[in-house]
């Protein structure tokens, strides 16, 4: 299985994410520029945090017009794992991958700390390692990550088995509690919180370890053990 | 002779007649010793020039004797104090390189912008000597946290080094902050840089090479931060307000490309000397690159990228805007350079060519307009012995009786108030603002004695602290200076690491006043002394003078940043107590010793007698027996005892760690107050595993230190019994709000 950190002008956790992927899993990875205009050669799409473009006009507003991000709506489309990891998440709502918006902390200030997640949704290519309900503890580090939809939306995500985290304690007002949702197919996942800073004890916690081997399971279970390297 | 290059510019005679150079900082005789440089009278550019080369902040011609005392080698320094930063070796071919500086004076006018830049300039001083940033500290001052003024500051210095530190993706992993009105109205903001480096990167800011090539790198000049070098060498006063045009506006998410650009380049192997533009801008990294190579370097400053028409060859070499570096390449590398910035969307530009004729020399429009000798820019800036007197309140305070004051008998309120005092209170309000995980390496987060790093690919990992208490500085420079260096040790050792070096901030206030350079050079014989009985040599640092406001000079704050090596992420240690059942060890020697302490503070609300006493030879003896505990694994906590004592200290303790304690000690005939918060210096409270709690003791007895079993870890209460008679017993859930909800309610 090989996956794609993308790298945009100002990606910050695009080597946190690699090294996630490398030591969590050792299967092959690369840094793809945002220039970038093939994404055939990948399997999995992550989309790593940080403040691309400076944040500046809007988190994501710019980043959504790179070149690349017309090949991940098509890695979406074509069924592969697409996963925004705060500003990556920022990034995806912009491009219209995932529903609703990202708006500035209800305490208007930046928070950095350890948050306990709920996992809603264990049917994701993303959750399959994790029980349903189960609590599990993964950072965050972000300035607007109150997560923003309209009641209709909100019912559907609910519907559709689309709220795939919450918070146990709210840390920035999002609506629902809304850690990280995914699209209908369920195949592009965003998140605010840094599962990739939870993947050794050392870190403080390895609970984010299971959303890699989720997706390496899925893959592997989709593509029969033929396919394995 | 240069050519007058703006109408509006004063002519050179006017400039002396007017005496135009003072309004720079310039006085008559640097004035006179300039002229007689030149062999004529300078222009306006060139008075520019060399006022920002001659100010404090660039030459230290008032600090510089006093530096000359620091020991500033040792085995493992790579490279001492000179260059952006210094370097020290870690084996297997790597090295730390470590830096610390202020940026008071535009923090306390324009507090986002003036904390942000200060981050970015210290990330520059790091990654120009070819290393990758991995870690961001901050030590801070402020006022008495209750006027809106200090709260305002201290909101936007906070968010300024957040702004800046989290968007270009560097974790600030710690740092201390205190508050004192000693701090009112000249708040102190200094930014610490760590970056690792391959011993085979390691570059200079040299301009090699008759007729190389120079380049410009970053954003384009405007107009910001003219003078900036200037503004810091003054004191501020109510016109500083007006000098907000000093202070530069940063861009974290140029920095960044920049950074990433420049480390490119700096791994390709082609660059032969970088600098970055800091204080000064084009004008000292240029004059220094030059002096480093003992050539001459020419600036066509039409070539230089500019923000705003019609600017000035004076206000070009005088901005200090943002992000901008310097480098030096060989003409056949030149293409490859550029292909690099072109593809970060970084400004490149070719702005000048190094020379033989030791001399800087500005071309503007296609004439000449400044042409100065660079040793004398670089070198000749006159260093003043200041006079020294001793300060009346020095005198006064030694028959201060520290125990004048009635006897406190609510220790459990008085421990309520120190936990509550936003010096000691917890600063999760400050350092959850601060990204301080991203690169996850981060092992040790802000909050414990020291933040720890691990080395990506190795089993090591980097311990690092910044320390000062201006009151014991204050009260004792001498004295002062050595709790400083030593507890910044103590820090780095009870986290598992063998300290290394320092670099130091030396915040004081005017070094015209004789009793004002007394401190100076006390405080830096104390560091020294301890530098050297520790060997933690000085590998580069920053001094920021004329710290003053209405009522006088800010206490004397000579920050230590230390960094620590960690031989192996096994011996990490915090201070949060571990386990139910833990015996608890204090190690060292309590005395009464309230003087300059966070009880005299926050009980009486006074600063005063001397500080607590340290001898340098019992310090290490403590430390290497710590360190060595803690790498044979016999230690499962350890914390620093420094504001607030050993009350403080076990409450911290019991606050981490979720769970309380029960001790039990002599107050070998101190008052009880005394026996729980004062500050004696040299003591560590370390826990062990029930079954290793003798074999510890016996370690640290053996070694010579004092060493007690003074307690077990368990049940949820924090309870200390003097001589068997109740002093404390308080619920760590009551004591982990008060210390908790403190700033957060000051800053409601």
């Amino acid at each position: 299985m090989k996956f794609a950190v993308l790298v945009f002008p100002g990606s910050n956790c695009d080597i946190d994410c690699y090294k996630a992927v490398e030591e969590s899993l050792g299967e092959p990875v690369d840094y793809v520029w945002h220039t970038a205009t093939d994404l055939s050669a990948y399997d999995c799409i992550l989309v790593p945090g940080g403040f691309s473009y400076g944040d500046y006009l809007r988190c994501g507003a710019i980043s959504r017009f790179a070149p690349v991000m017309a090949e991940v709506a098509k890695a979406a489309e074509q069924g592969k794992f697409v996963l925004g990891i705060c500003n990556g998440f920022q990034i995806l709502t912009e491009a219209g991958l995932l529903p609703g918006a990202l708006r500035r902390n209800e305490s208007m200030k930046f928070r950095c700390h350890d948050t306990v997640l709920k996992v809603v949704n264990n049917g994701t290519p993303f959750t399959v390692d994790y029980a349903e309900g189960e609590e599990i503890v993964v950072p965050i580090a972000h300035g607007e990550g109150n997560y923003y939809c309209d009641e209709e939306t909100l019912e559907q995500l609910k519907a559709n088995g689309q709220i795939v985290f919450t918070y146990s304690d709210n840390p920035n007002g999002s609506v629902a509690d809304i850690a990280g949702v995914s699209n209908i197919a369920g195949n592009v996942v965003g998140m605010m919180p840094h599962p990739e800073r939870a993947v050794n004890s050392l870190l403080g916690s390895e609970d984010g370890k299971r959303m890699f081997t989720s997706i390496l399971k899925t893959w592997r279970d989709r593509h029969g053990a033929a396919s394995i390297r | 002779m240069a050519q007058q290059v703006s109408a509006k510019e004063p002519t050179a005679e006017q400039i002396k007649e007017q005496k135009i150079y003072s309004q720079f900082g310039v006085s008559d005789s640097e004035y006179e010793l300039i002229t007689s440089f030149m062999g004529r009278l300078p222009n306006y550019t060139e008075i520019g020039v060399f006022s920002v080369m001659w100010s404090e902040h660039c030459a230290y011609k008032n600090s510089k004797p006093l530096l000359r005392r620091f020991p500033v080698t040792g085995p493992r320094v790579l490279m001492g104090p000179g260059e952006g930063a210094g370097i020290v070796d870690i084996g297997d071919n790597q090295a730390v390189v470590f830096k610390i500086e202020s940026h008071n004076h535009p923090s306390a006018v324009e507090p986002y912008q003036g904390a942000a830049t200060g981050v970015g300039g210290i990330i520059r001083d790091i990654f120009s000597m070819g290393a990758r940033p991995v870690a961001l500290m901050n030590s801070l001052r402020f006022g008495k946290l209750e006027s809106d003024r200090v709260k305002y500051l201290f909101e936007h210095v906070v968010s300024g080094i957040a702004g800046y530190g989290n968007c270009i993706g560097i974790p600030t992993v710690g740092g201390e902050i205190m508050f004192d009105d000693s701090y009112d109205g000249n708040p102190l903001v200094n930014a610490m840089c760590v970056g690792l480096i391959d011993h085979d990167k390691i570059q200079r800011g040299v301009a090699k090479g008759v007729g190389n090539p120079v380049f410009y790198v970053g954003p384009p000049t405007g107009r910001d931060g003219i003078h900036g070098a200037t503004f810091a060498s003054v004191e501020l006063s109510e016109e500083s307000e007006a000098k907000r045009t000093a202070v530069q506006v940063g861009d974290p998410f140029m920095e960044k490309l920049v950074m990433e650009s420049c480390l490119e380049l700096i791994d390709s192997g082609i660059v032969l000397g970088i600098q970055d533009m800091g204080a000064a801008g084009l004008t000292c990294s240029s004059a220094e690159m030059a002096s480093k190579a003992g050539n001459g370097l020419e600036l066509y400053l039409d070539q230089v990228p500019q923000r705003e028409e019609g600017m000035t060859p004076y206000e070009m070499m005088l901005s200090e805007s943002q992000e901008r570096m310097l480098f030096v390449v060989e003409p056949k590398d030149e293409a490859q350079a550029q292909e690099i910035f072109d593809r970060w969307g970084v400004i490149c530009r070719k702005v000048g060519k190094v020379t033989d004729d030791g001399r800087l020399k500005l071309f503007h429009h296609g004439e000449v307009v400044g042409d100065m000798p660079v040793t004398a820019l670089v070198d000749e800036c006159p260093v003043y012995d200041k006079p020294s007197t001793v300060p009346a309140y020095y005198e006064e305070n030694a028959a201060v009786d520290t125990l004048r004051y009635e006897e406190v008998t609510d220790l459990g309120g008085a421990l309520r108030s120190i936990l509550g005092s936003p010096t000691v209170a917890s600063k999760a309000w400050v350092y959850n603002q601060y990204d301080y995980m991203v690169r996850t390496s981060t092992a040790v987060r802000p909050g414990s004695d020291a933040a720890v790093v691990t080395i990506q690919g190795t089993r090591k990992g980097l311990a690092m602290t910044t320390d000062c208490n201006g009151r014991y500085v204050y009260l004792d420079p001498e004295v002062g200076g050595r709790i400083a260096v030593s507890e910044a040790a103590r820090n780095i050792v009870c986290s598992g690491a063998e300290p290394l070096a320092i670099t130091d901030n030396l915040n004081f206030g005017s070094p015209e006043k004789p009793d004002i350079f007394w401190q100076m050079e006390r405080a830096v014989d104390g560091m020294a002394e301890a530098c050297r009985v520790l060997d933690t040599p000085v590998i580069g640092g920053n001094v920021s003078l004329y710290n003053e406001n209405a009522s006088g000079a800010i206490y004397p704050t000579p920050v230590v940043g230390m960094v620590g090596l960690i031989a192996d992420t096994d011996h990490i240690t915090t201070q949060a107590f571990k386990q139910e059942g833990d015996a608890i060890l204090l190690l060292g020697t309590t005395k009464a010793e309230l003087g300059g302490s966070e009880f005299q503070y926050a009980v009486h609300g006074v600063t005063e007698g001397r500080p607590p006493e340290l001898d340098l030879a019992v310090e290490r003896k403590l430390l290497d027996v710590v360190l060595g505990a803690i790498r044979g694994g016999l230690v499962r906590s350890a914390h620093d005892l420094s504001e607030g004592g050993l009350a403080a200290a076990l409450a911290e303790s019991c606050i981490s760690g979720g769970i309380g304690a029960n001790v039990n000690l002599s107050a070998n005939g101190l008052r009880r107050d005394v026996a729980l918060f004062s500050e004696s210096q040299s003591r560590i409270i370390l826990t062990a595993a029930p079954d290793r709690a003798e074999e510890l003791k016996a370690a640290i007895a053996a070694a010579g230190v004092p060493v007690e079993v003074i307690g077990t870890v368990g049940g949820d209460r924090l309870r200390v019994n003097l001589d068997d008679v109740a002093a404390l017993d308080e619920p760590v859930p009551a004591l982990k709000s008060v210390w908790e909800d403190a700033i957060p309610c000051l800053m409601k």
